[in-house]
């Protein structure tokens, strides 16, 4: 039942898509993400898939056709990064706003400028308003894991929102690595048929999307935005728990790395994470009670399961490849602080802003930052409450 | 510390150090090994120095830094000798491996290496007699592995074959080659 295979975070994606087999693909390719849909299309010539491939001339396009095609009626996909994603932004919030199961992989690239395209997460924390669901992907294998899962998620019936699939740029998307993929009656079983919510073209129940809407409802339909949204928590959770049961590998909200006895944790997402998983190693084998917490799911961005987890340390570093340019920290830290203002013990928590535009962060960083971390954990003396890890 | 084999492929752009990783890693990963290959994140140009990255392990990778203090370093064009730094955090008791007709001892002068061990290989005199092409890479496996015997050399071959059969199913000479230039870079590379 699986195939042990060694795939890049793209060719991952790629093959999660060929079995997920949507009825339109429409796509413009983008550095790093280009493969995703380059290999995807070869599918399509292939005949391996019953896609209508749509080559469009820009991602703004990618967007109309996607939303188009899913209006429609049909299950429909793109993918891109970075600034592809921010041609997009106009259409996201009309894809959740118009309730369009859509899932995209999206690989996180550094916004320019200056001009880069290399791995940050400024893409996609940009685009966190839109009513897009976000799940991080660590590594290749829970890139394939969360593209299948996306589907489930994003077409249940309680949820009808659009979801995007990230993994971090080159150090992912290129990274060839073992994954574990299942064979395709059981991926195309377990997606299931597309329960198409609106059709355009069924001319017996005509149906009007995207209508004007001013003071009298679009008040009401960006709360049921939200609404859709928290309801999806409870999607997730069931999803991941059940891909668990089928598949070997559960998923929730967040990964808990040895924080069950911890006095102090990590929070950071995407690759990141494997990194200082091994320092939280290195750590724990000279005593020290440190922990650590991957962000999975960063929209809905579960706040009180966080907070529930977090009150009980006391010092949490928060490690973000984002900088609200002269917000209150980063995206990440900004959420996890507020999240656990309302708790009556709570942590001192610090941010390090780290590898924005690509830069390497290191064991060495990772090691300074475990440091600062157990430091403030003793004292409960905050030095420096945003920090720049690695920049010159 | 996961203990983990780290590589790093030195070569010229189209020369196929990218491909070597993948080839290294794939083969690695069907002989029940966790891997991971990766390039050079760069812009590329056709000739100019590229380098190109694996770990390898009987455990599972987690960390996703770059390598920069390899156990293992493969130069897969001599000529890069001198013009980059191929040995830069190359561990005491490394290994670098060079495509040259050059003995071990000339590399060591070359390089400055005084650590671990040197091993040469024509492996471009082999590629074009077995194969018909100077692609290094594939022999430079071979190499690769009787210098440090990081995989069971007889799997390898065995693996590889089941591979090529696959691709070039319609020109069975490209298997030999291939499969003939690995096995005589494995008996040919010298070391100290």
């Amino acid at each position: 039942m699986v195939q042990v295979v060694a795939k890049t975070g793209n060719e991952a994606m790629a093959e999660a898509m060929r079995q997920i087999n949507p009825d339109v693909v429409a796509a413009y390719p983008i550095t790093p993400a280009t493969e995703i849909v380059m290999i995807f299309s070869q599918f399509v010539a292939d005949g391996l898939v019953n896609t209508q491939y749509v080559p469009v001339e820009s991602e703004h396009s990618a967007m109309s056709a996607t939303i188009a095609a899913s209006a429609a009626g049909a299950r429909a996909m793109t993918g891109t990064s970075s600034q592809g994603l921010a041609l997009m932004y106009e259409l996201l919030p009309i894809a959740s706003a118009l309730r369009l199961p859509i899932v995209m992989p999206e690989v996180n690239r550094a916004l320019s400028g200056p001009i880069n395209i290399h791995n940050d997460h400024s893409d996609t924390f940009a685009a966190r308003d839109f009513g897009w669901i976000q799940i991080f992907s660590e590594n290749s294998q829970e890139a394939y894991d969360n593209m299948l899962q996306a589907v489930r998620i994003a077409e249940h019936p309680k949820v009808k929102l659009p979801t995007m699939v990230t993994t971090d740029g080159f150090i992912i998307s290129h990274c060839l690595e073992k994954i574990e993929v299942f064979e395709d009656d059981v991926v195309k079983n377990y997606v299931g048929k597309f329960p198409a919510y609106t059709n355009l073209l069924d001319l017996k129940n005509p149906v009007t999307l995207g209508a004007l809407d001013l003071q009298n409802y679009y008040f009401e339909h960006r709360r049921q935005t939200a609404e859709a949204m928290k309801s999806a928590k409870e999607i997730i959770l069931e999803v991941g728990k059940d891909f668990g049961k089928k598949f070997g590998r559960e998923y929730g909200f967040f990964e808990e790395y040895k924080m069950d006895d911890a006095e102090m944790a990590i929070v950071c997402l995407g690759s990141i994470a494997g990194s200082a998983k091994s320092v939280v190693d290195e750590y724990r084998e000279k005593g020290v009670k440190v922990g650590l917490m991957k962000i999975r799911v960063y929209r809905p961005f579960p706040a009180e399961e966080i907070a529930s987890v977090l009150e009980r340390m006391k010092a949490v570093a928060v490690v973000e490849k984002a900088d609200g340019l002269a917000a209150k920290g980063g995206p990440l830290f900004d959420e996890i602080r507020s999240a656990l203002y309302d708790k009556k013990k709570k942590p001192s928590v610090i941010d390090f802003i780290v590898g924005l535009g690509g830069r390497e962060v290191t064991h060495k960083h990772l090691n300074e930052i475990f440091d600062e971390l157990k430091d403030l954990a003793a004292t409960g003396i905050v030095k420096e409450l945003i920090q720049y890890k690695g920049v010159r | 510390m996961q203990k983990i084999t780290e590589i790093r492929w030195h070569g010229r752009g189209g020369q196929g150090a990218k491909t070597a990783a993948l080839l290294l890693g794939d083969a690695a990963m069907s002989l029940g090994k966790f891997i991971q290959a990766f390039p050079e994140y760069g812009p590329e140009r056709m000739g100019a120095p590229v380098a190109s990255f694996n770990r390898i392990s009987s455990e599972p990778i987690t960390i996703h830094y770059g390598i920069t203090e390899p156990n293992v370093v493969l130069v897969l064009d001599p000529t890069l000798i001198g013009s980059i730094d191929v040995t830069k955090g190359l561990s005491d008791d490394g290994v670098i491996i060079v495509n040259t007709s050059s003995s071990p001892k000339e590399i060591r002068t070359l390089t400055k290496f005084s650590g671990g061990k040197v091993f040469t290989v024509d492996a471009s005199k082999i590629s074009k007699e077995s194969i018909g092409k100077d692609i290094p890479n594939t022999p430079m496996l071979g190499a690769l592995i009787k210098a440090t015997g990081l995989l069971d050399f007889d799997h390898m071959i065995e693996d590889l074959k089941k591979k090529l059969a696959k691709k070039f199913a319609s020109k069975p000479e490209v298997i030999e080659g291939n499969l003939k230039a690995v096995k005589r870079a494995f008996d040919e590379a010298k070391g100290e």
